[in-house]
């Protein structure tokens, strides 16, 4: 794979990334590049290495080859001690990046407001009534402003995932990663949700977004990337992945999924 | 009915005895919380050197009786070069003893705090102390209360043992009456109702904490 050279606007660029978990290969010398403004969907049959890629992106996992760019500046490799990071560092890049989780992992002992304010104050250092006044806006935005004072332990599975979302956009990313945002709600409540990202969409937050929404998927992003036991097997527009499959691969997983997925509200 | 007129005309002694055992558990009991929450991370931690010498420590205070642990600090430490009072070599005891205790089981919280809000907390820019002060502490603190509750008054009936010390503690004070007039039964059936409703107060302390936490609960 050619080393393709840093551009500012590549918030993303990861080369050649490898992976084992005792012995297994759970990425395979992965590569992809994500443009500002882009939302690209990373979709692929269970066990493909997609969250585990993600994972990756903001060094939860620790790839074993390759590098990961975010924004041109580069994440440790644990290889040999070649780029180590700094508690320091690790902080500050994963400032950059937003993660939502499929199990929402709000902090239970907070209410929603200071959930969404508790790392822009603590980690990001910023002005305190600045944070509020911005965790205001971020809630009023995906709609939950009047449950600030509320506890995750109250909130409904959509709920706490659009406060899961609203604590990563306060964060101002440069790039916001969604693994499987609406994989453990209810039906009725993944529609709330992907309206949210869908309007994130619109207003080009870079976005990689792991899901299995085949719909949503079709309608939000302007790249599609398909993977398969750790690799990358195919990359394209929506328009031409979903109706023109190039491999085999791809073509048997859609055919799965026809029909299937949840229309966007 | 003599005994008891024998001991209320004593009641200043009997309120010191039950001032300084409240002092004992509060202080104690805060003092171990803390010192147990510096521990269990060292514990869990990657330095395997430090954390096998803390879990020397912890299973070395759960296999020796309180009493004789008493007894090791009070005499023991003289020929350490440590002159204490008996009321701080008894309030070191506590906090020896039940530190250990705190910190194993925080240990317990820590290893079911759900992986998920350590993910969530790592990716949103939190690690080491940091981490553990605002992700962790609370979670675990919560899930730890009742087993906190129960060691706090286990704290409480641990302090009676101080009076082999000379510490004018509650059991002290009323054994001191006890013996001085001969009045056993009155004097004990008083320490039993009072340590009886400081245990009520806890519990009642420990209801309320019970509140803030089952809607914060992880």
């Amino acid at each position: 794979m050619q080393e393709k050279t840093l551009t500012p606007e590549l918030v993303l660029q990861i080369n050649g990334v490898s992976k084992n978990f005792s012995g297994k290969n759970v990425l395979s010398d992965v590569s992809l590049q994500v443009k500002k403004g882009e939302t690209v969907c990373l979709l692929g049959p269970s066990g493909c290495g997609k969250s585990t890629l993600l994972r990756c992106i903001n060094w939860l996992e620790v790839p074993d080859a390759g590098s990961i760019h975010v924004a041109g500046v580069r994440m440790g490799v644990k290889d040999n001690g070649v780029v180590k990071m700094s508690d320091h560092d690790l902080s500050e890049m994963r400032s950059r990046i937003g993660m939502v989780f499929q199990s929402f992992a709000l902090w239970p002992h907070l209410n929603v407001l200071d959930n969404v304010m508790l790392s822009p104050i603590h980690v990001q250092k910023r002005d305190k009534k600045t944070v509020r006044e911005e965790a205001l806006n971020v809630l009023q935005r995906v709609g939950l402003e009047e449950h600030c004072q509320q506890f995750p332990a109250k909130l409904s599975g959509g709920q706490k995932q659009r406060v899961g979302i609203a604590r990563a956009l306060a964060m101002k990313p440069q790039v916001l990663l969604l693994d499987e945002p609406t994989s453990a709600l209810d039906p009725m409540l993944v529609g709330e949700v992907l309206s949210v990202i869908q309007s994130l969409a619109l207003e080009q937050v870079t976005m990689v977004i792991v899901t299995h929404e085949m719909q949503f998927a079709k309608q939000v992003s302007n790249r599609v990337v398909f993977m398969d036991q750790g690799q990358v097997v195919e990359s394209a527009d929506p328009e031409r992945f979903f109706n023109h499959p190039q491999t085999e691969k791809a073509q048997k997983f859609l055919s799965r999924f026809h029909g299937l997925g949840h229309p966007i509200h | 009915m003599n005994d008891f007129a024998i001991i209320w005309s004593h009641r200043d002694s009997v309120w010191v005895g039950l001032l300084n055992t409240l002092v004992l558990i509060v202080l104690s009991g805060a003092i171990s919380i803390a010192v147990g929450l510096l521990l269990t991370p060292v514990l869990v931690g990657s330095h395997k050197m430090l954390a096998k010498m803390v879990q020397f420590y912890v299973d070395a205070m759960r296999c020796v009786p309180f009493l004789l642990f008493v007894y090791l600090i009070y005499f023991g430490l003289p020929s350490a070069g440590l002159r204490l009072s008996n009321w701080a070599a008894g309030a070191l005891a506590l906090v020896l003893y039940n530190s250990a205790y705190m910190a194993e089981l925080l240990r317990g919280a820590w290893l079911e705090l759900p992986a998920s809000i350590l993910d969530s907390g790592r990716s949103f820019g939190f690690t080491g102390w940091g981490l553990l002060r605002h992700i962790m502490v609370t979670p675990m603190l919560i899930r730890a209360l009742p087993m906190i509750g129960n060691q706090l008054i286990q704290i409480l009936k641990d302090s009676a043992f101080l009076t082999v010390i000379a510490v004018k503690e509650l059991t002290h004070e009323l054994n001191g009456i006890q013996s001085t007039y001969f009045i056993p039964f009155a004097s004990f059936i008083t320490a039993l109702i009072l340590y009886w409703i400081v245990c009520m107060v806890m519990e009642a302390m420990m209801g309320s904490f019970e509140q803030f936490a089952a809607s914060r609960r992880p």
